[in-house]
């Protein structure tokens, strides 16, 4: 081998180590800001957790004045928006993936899909402006008036719908969360969707299946493990939402009954508070609400990531 | 090669700019806190740069905020709506003085009723926020307006959601009025509030008071004019109405006194007069007695002179109150405690 050959082949072997070495250090640090920001939100919540101990979890009373901190209305406001942006979000997802895949006319499909893939880049922002200025007059003027008048004189859940009419609440919140899960959910049910061997469709069409029936015994089944893993990332996207949902949650420390009555979320209640949280102790608690809501979209997404991973190898 | 060049030479421009940046800002005066003052600070911080050629870079945070970067040293100033105690202040090594005062006006937004025609007392809005009258024609609020047609609307009460010296001053006068207020709620930058909305920001009050049918809120007085809000005249101590005005303000400030106490720790609510608005306020300035950087505190006491000499005009247009001559000439004298190597910091300029 020429001299000259050897000094090149030692250049590139170097080089493709610092390469490989570059691509780990990558890796590592992935894994070590997770763990950092884990323990950190560990440390932090020290002083909260061991002075409310695991009564912090269901405490309601909020009271800055009097550093008596606990995390039941902000957990509660976020579970229940949550799953009722899923129950009103997930349907129409399903709606609109069935129809992109089964019904729609092909020159149709790429305006549509690309419009739901724009609904996914409105920032947040914008979404809780709309929800405040556009969505909050018409809910206190007319959709929360007919639900006091009509369900709200149910017994049972005439309680879910009682209350004056705030505009802004609950239920409000639930509503824009349910849009913006929305292009998140449709994708992955899409793509779920189109998983479904073009075979297995098309025989059961021949046997004389409907479209509602294709989609009932082949494709649902076919797909099932994909469809919850999607709800998942929707569920985790909704969990953690801080800026639309502030606009248009309230900003109350306190469970109610009502769908129409304001409450709070635990990414709002520490947007909100964190710059003018004066002591330490207050501090802590909401980094404390930080590690569960840390806790909570982990184990979500976690569940999502398995569920989506089983698909795979199916 | 040449599109090498071009890179190179845009980010050595790059740099250099930002070095310049950064030199331009160590000249600045770097201050954080209350969005109560934040209007007049913004008009002092122009007019200042215009004379001096020194800026004025303030950072609306809120109070709390601004207490906590003052107290990390990030800026060299904090402002807060809020004063602190003495031992808070002895344990941080910062000295307190007001800048300036102001008023707290509840506002509403009620169809029918226009701005100014409401009269409200203390105990209504104590009641009001507590949650025990829930609608606009109660007849506590009827007594207080009979010449009004008040409409059979739920009453939309709206808070601050963070924390703030604004929330802190209203918590402060019901508390004042209401024993059941002390006793159940207290004052403080945010508090446990019973019922209703919380907004973000006092622009946040505005907005959702502008946007809720029935809504009452409380805000610092430009906010209210800018927004053109429905704002409530107030049963003051003395038992006589008053309007929200320069006037009001000023009546409240005037009776407020600031020469027999520690660190002008003087809360300037239900004052008396018959002329004095009842939820009236003040801003303090904190800074640190012995500063890392006496050439940035000396600097920034020098801005305060100056307002305090020039800016009155300024803060008056914004419906603000200036202190007392006699205060301020109090103040200056205080600030000599605000010392590096044993000298006061004002006299090395």
């Amino acid at each position: 081998m020429e001299p000259d050959q050897t000094s090149r082949t030692n250049r590139l072997l170097m080089q493709d180590r610092a390469f490989v070495s570059l691509t780990w250090l990558s890796a590592t640090t992935v894994v070590l800001v997770l763990a950092g920001v884990m323990l950190s939100l560990l440390w932090d919540s020290i002083p909260a957790l061991s002075t409310f101990g695991p009564s912090f979890l269901w405490t309601e009373r909020w009271s800055p004045a009097k550093e008596i901190f606990g995390a039941a209305a902000p957990i509660f406001g976020t579970l229940v928006t949550s799953i009722i942006a899923m129950i009103i979000g997930v349907p129409l997802s399903f709606g609109i993936a069935v129809f992109l895949t089964e019904i729609c006319p092909m020159p149709l499909r790429r305006p549509i899909g690309i419009a739901i893939e724009l609904l996914a880049g409105i920032p947040s922002i914008i979404y809780g402006l709309w929800g405040f200025f556009v969505l909050a007059p018409v809910m206190q003027h007319t959709v929360q008036p007919f639900l006091i008048e009509t369900f709200g004189q149910v017994p049972g859940i005439g309680l879910l719908f009682s209350g004056a009419p705030y505009g802004i609440g609950m239920l409000t919140a639930s509503l824009v969360l349910a849009i913006m899960i929305l292009p998140f959910v449709t994708s992955v049910t899409r793509d779920v969707f189109e998983t479904v061997p073009v075979m297995l469709r098309e025989s059961a069409y021949g046997m004389g299946m409907t479209t509602w029936e294709v989609v009932r015994y082949i494709m649902i089944p076919y797909t099932r493990l994909g469809l919850v893993g999607g709800i998942m990332l929707g569920l985790g996207r909704a969990l953690g939402e801080t800026m639309a949902v502030t606009f248009v949650i309230g900003n109350s420390h306190r469970i109610a009954t009502s769908l129409l009555a304001p409450a709070t979320t635990i990414s709002a209640s520490i947007a909100n508070e964190f710059s003018e949280a004066t002591s330490g102790l207050y501090t802590s608690s909401l980094i404390a609400l930080g590690l569960i809501l840390f806790v909570i979209s982990f184990s979500v997404l976690a569940m999502a990531k398995w569920l989506l991973g089983r698909v795979e190898t199916f | 090669m040449s599109f090498m060049k071009n890179i190179v030479a845009g980010a050595a421009a790059a740099a250099l700019s930002l070095g310049m940046a950064v030199a331009a800002q160590a000249d600045d005066i770097s201050g954080a806190g209350s969005s109560f003052i934040y209007p007049v600070f913004a008009k002092w911080g122009e007019a200042y740069k215009t004379a001096t050629g020194i800026g004025l870079n303030y950072q609306s945070i809120g109070s709390g905020g601004g207490i906590k970067q003052v107290e990390a040293k990030t800026v060299t100033f904090g402002a807060s709506d809020k004063p602190l105690s003495d031992d808070e202040l002895a344990a941080q090594g910062l000295v307190q003085f007001p800048m300036i005062s102001g008023g707290i006006v509840p506002m509403y937004n009620i169809d029918g009723i226009e701005p100014g025609q409401l009269v409200l007392d203390g105990t209504t809005v104590a009641d009001i926020y507590l949650g025990k009258i829930t609608m606009w024609n109660d007849p506590a609020i009827a007594a207080l307006n009979p010449d009004l047609t008040l409409p059979a609307q739920p009453i939309v009460v709206v808070h601050r959601s963070d924390g703030s010296g604004t929330t802190f001053n209203f918590t402060d006068y019901l508390s004042k009025i209401s024993a059941e207020w002390k006793d159940q709620i207290g004052s403080d930058t945010a508090v446990e509030w019973p019922v209703g909305l919380g907004a973000k920001g006092s622009e946040g009050v505005a907005n959702t008071v502008k946007q809720t049918a029935g809504a009452i809120g409380y805000n610092e007085y430009a906010y209210v004019i800018q927004n053109n809000l429905g704002y409530a005249k107030m049963v003051n101590a003395a038992g006589k109405v008053v309007e929200p005005s320069l006037d009001t303000f000023a009546s409240a400030a005037a009776n407020a006194d600031w020469t027999g106490v520690k660190n002008f720790h003087v809360i300037i609510t239900n004052q008396p007069g018959d002329n004095s608005w009842p939820i009236a306020a003040s801003t303090w300035v904190m800074i640190h007695s012995n500063p890392d950087d006496p050439a940035a505190a000396s600097a920034a006491l020098t801005f305060f002179k100056w307002a305090y000499e020039n800016g009155q005009q300024e803060a008056k247009d914004l419906q603000y109150v200036a202190i007392p001559d006699n205060v301020v000439a109090l103040i200056e004298k205080s600030w000599d405690a605000i010392q590096h190597d044993g000298k006061p910091v004002l006299s090395m300029n």
